[in-house]
């Protein structure tokens, strides 16, 4: 008698009994709780800009989850290939930007996998085979990506700098330059316009449409440096996940040079 | 009030239908750890010119199952359980590895004690190795990292947040976080859980930078992580004032302290407050 | 009384299922504060408002005025926080011209967490309400779902726990002006260098018996660096594919054209009117 009124028994079979036309608020029905969820936002931003003799990939070095700052100086920009653990001898640069241990997981393959190149071939690798073998690693994962917006540069065979950036699959481009991670689409209708001149006209050069449009020239390592510093200055202005410090690794065919800039904390 | 005692503060299946056990899943796939059910919160730690302090509660909370969004303020929502069945206040969340790493684990203490264990078996087998090479905080840190980045690729994850306190292998001061996630980063001063909102911040005035480390004494490190420990008994209701300290430096090894007592709290306030309202006396 | 309009809830809630997400509101992220000194009451407030992971406004005001020794500062959803202050200030104020009385803080406190409590939270003002009258200084945190707290120091937003951790450390009984103005000035820079909620500036407003102080911008912790390059573009950069010039006798026809001497280009709209 009990059993078919309270609920010390399971009487489904029956049919729920409810008094009214109230609906029991039956959560088991869908998803009783969040699983683990093997993913997260570190926040942050990066940014690469290729020159004629040089590459230059940045990031800024906070590191955040949910609204709090895990650490001022959580590096996203890293040499791959290096002689030792410093990165000493690098000639490639690489910089992720999305879920933290993914980037860094990826980034401990890649540097292996070059370091390997050298001690199998005894050459360096190319930066263009370094950025397909990137590629195929990231594709590797399709249906468990690498949660990260990932930039390669370097030097080329020609000793022009080169810069390729992918998406969390794999797809890829060699492009003149690239924002990526929280901030991108800030920074990157800026780099649009102050690198490839877009939307900027020679004045007085013809009538509405005869206009000519400004071509991109290529510019000094010492001017794209400042546009990367007002990049991130504007963008930790008005992102919150961005700031701290700016890392800038500059490749040429000397090496690579790191060059570190305070940003604000708040 | 009817005469079935059985039926005595049970919901009424003619209001709230019958009670639907098809959650226990008593059938179904393989499932992993999904959420802590023991917990511990906060561990923090602080960087020093010789070494790092290290500190947690010796709390661990049994959680029901039952969890339910909690809300704090307009902009933090925490999760907390209806009601902790039962808890143990005496869980030693500290323990130190070789003479120069102490690690303080937040989070379930069941996946806790299977780190513990998973440290005393390298352990034993690094002290069969006669390379007289010992293992740094920094390799500590890496090993633990791999550890929780191969569980959460399985998505079958070690519930914790860890901290990494000692010496690199240069004997400078060490100290890294590693999560759940296998998410993991460095500062000078770190804090889990709670303490990641409450003691951080304090940390950071006296510890802003890693350029501030050398000017940091060993005094000064272990009073403000005493003062963060009262301030978390004092906001954090999942919080004891028994906890455990440990000091790591090149010459003085790992002290580690298990049974302190929160000392110099100050409640004196209370006294002037009346209601929450309109009320006067 | 004539208060919301919910004529849209259907259609809003027919869309919402469908997978249409909701407007952002705009949120000021926050860290505010409040302390109860000898001979008055201060709080405080940093300056950043949010949209998401977006500063929507760098240098925004979160105490808001209520009577001329009542002001609360504001956390939560920026538009609620504004017109529910604006709201019990109007009332307020005719509560005061029917008494013949000056308005009291535990009114102000009630009116607000009765209206808040109406709404079920809907509306998502967090605050805290300071002020001095005649029966002495008075401290308040109302939350959005009506529930009140009365305490010598309070903190609320996102960066409460970064603010009270300050407060924890470094309140004692019977401070003086200076003394509280410092420690929330402290307070609210714990939350705007250590949540991500809060940036900027740090306001701060000191009422006692005879006056009302605000300091709009009291700390300037976050000021911007000069840009590296210059962002002036040659004349002439911008394409101009149409050109249509309306003279000023034509705009006439549709709008009334006032003429504004040169020398008077700087059109001040309104200035608030504090006792100092």
């Amino acid at each position: 008698m009990a059993a078919s009124i309270f609920s010390s028994n399971p009487t489904l079979a029956s049919g729920p009994n409810y008094s009214f036309s109230q609906a029991a608020n039956n959560a088991a029905a869908g998803v009783k709780e969040h699983s683990f969820y093997p993913y997260t936002d570190n926040g942050g931003s990066t940014l690469g800009i290729s020159g004629s003799d040089f590459a230059i990939l940045a990031g800024d070095t906070r590191s955040t989850s949910g609204y709090n700052i895990n650490s001022r100086y959580a590096p996203k920009v890293f040499k791959i290939g290096g002689d030792d653990e410093t990165g000493e001898g690098a000639h490639i640069v690489l910089s992720v930007v999305g879920f933290a241990a993914d980037g860094q997981a990826l980034k401990e393959r890649l540097d292996t996998i070059v370091k390997m190149y050298k001690y199998q071939h005894g050459k360096n690798m190319s930066v263009k085979a370094c950025a397909q073998r990137l590629s195929t690693i990231l594709y590797q994962k399709r249906f468990f990506p690498y949660y990260v917006h990932a930039i390669l540069g370097g030097i080329d065979d020609e000793g022009k700098g080169s810069l390729y950036s992918y998406d969390p699959v794999g797809s890829y481009e060699r492009e003149s330059c690239r924002a990526g991670g929280a901030a991108a689409s800030l920074i990157m209708p800026f780099l649009d316009n102050q690198v490839k001149n877009n939307n900027q006209y020679i004045p007085g050069s013809g009538e509405g449409h005869e206009l000519v449009a400004r071509k991109a020239e290529p510019l000094p390592k010492e001017e794209v440096v400042k546009i990367v510093r007002d990049a991130f200055t504007s963008a930790t202005e008005r992102h919150i996940e961005v700031g701290d410090g700016l890392q800038m690794l500059v490749a040429t065919k000397d090496g690579i040079e790191e060059v570190y800039f305070p940003l604000k904390r708040d | 009030m009817n005469h079935l005692p059985q039926a005595w503060g049970r919901p009424r299946d003619d209001i709230y239908g019958a009670y639907d056990h098809s959650y226990l899943q008593s059938s179904g796939p393989i499932t992993h750890t999904q959420k802590p059910v023991v917990t511990g919160t906060s561990v923090l730690a602080v960087k020093f010119k010789d070494g790092v302090v290290i500190a947690a509660d010796n709390l661990g909370g049994l959680r029901k199952s039952c969890t339910d969004l909690l809300l704090v303020n307009a902009d933090i929502w925490v999760e907390a359980s209806y009601g902790s069945l039962a808890r143990f206040t005496d869980v030693k969340r500290l323990r130190s590895f070789n003479s120069t790493s102490v690690i303080g684990i937040g989070g379930d203490v069941s996946d806790m004690q299977y780190i513990d264990r998973l440290l005393n078996s390298l352990s034993i087998t690094e002290s069969h190795s006669s390379d007289g090479h010992i293992l740094s905080a920094a390799n500590l840190h890496t090993y633990l990292s791999k550890v929780m980045y191969k569980r959460r690729t399985d998505i079958n994850p070690l519930w914790n947040q860890i901290l990494v306190a000692g010496l690199d292998g240069d004997e400078k001061p060490f100290l890294a976080s590693v999560d759940l996630l296998g998410t993991t980063f460095s500062s000078p001063t770190l804090a889990t859980g709670f303490g990641a909102h409450l003691a951080q911040p304090l940390l950071r005035q006296v510890v802003g930078s890693e350029e501030d480390v050398p000017s940091i004494t060993r005094e000064k490190a272990v009073e403000a992580i005493k003062e963060c420990m009262k301030v978390l008994f004092y906001r954090d209701a999942r919080s004891i004032d028994r906890y455990s300290i440990a000091v790591v430096t090149k010459a003085g090894g790992v002290e580690l302290k298990e049974d302190e007592q929160l000392e110099g709290q100050s409640w004196a306030f209370a006294e002037t407050i009346r209601g929450y309202g309109t009320q006067v006396a | 009384m004539p208060g919301f309009d919910f004529s849209n809830h259907n259609r809003n809630v027919a869309l919402h299922a469908q997978g249409v997400p909701l407007p952002k509101a705009t949120s000021t992220g926050t860290t505010i504060v409040g302390c109860i000194f000898d001979g008055g009451v201060v709080i405080a407030a940093d300056t950043r408002a949010t949209s998401g992971p977006i500063v929507a406004d760098k240098n925004c005001e979160k105490l808001h005025y209520i009577a001329p020794q009542i002001w609360c500062a504001g956390a939560g959803t920026a538009a609620d926080t504004e017109f529910t202050t604006a709201l019990i200030s109007s009332n307020l104020e005719l509560h005061a011209l029917s008494t013949g009385r000056k308005p009291r803080v535990v009114t102000c406190m009630t009116m607000l967490k009765q209206h808040l409590f109406q709404y079920q939270g809907h509306i998502g003002a967090y605050l805290v309400v300071a002020g001095v009258d005649p029966t002495g200084v008075g401290l308040f945190t109302v939350h959005a779902h009506g529930s009140t707290d009365k305490l010598p120091y309070v903190t609320m937003g996102s960066g409460s726990l970064a603010a009270m951790s300050v407060f924890e450390t470094q309140w004692k009984q019977k401070m003086t002006r200076e003394e509280a103005v410092d420690l929330t000035s402290n307070a609210i820079q714990a939350g705007i260098f250590n949540d991500l909620g809060s940036g900027s500036n740090v306001d701060v407003c000191v009422i006692t018996s005879d006056k009302t102080t605000l300091m709009r911008n009291h700390i300037k912790p976050n000021e911007r660096e000069q840009k590296q390059r210059s962002y002036k573009f040659a004349r002439g950069t911008t394409a101009v594919l149409n050109e249509k010039i309306i003279t000023k006798e034509e705009i006439s026809k549709y709008v009334t054209v006032h003429e504004l001497s040169s020398d008077d280009d700087v059109v001040v709209v309104e200035k608030m009117d504090i006792d100092s």
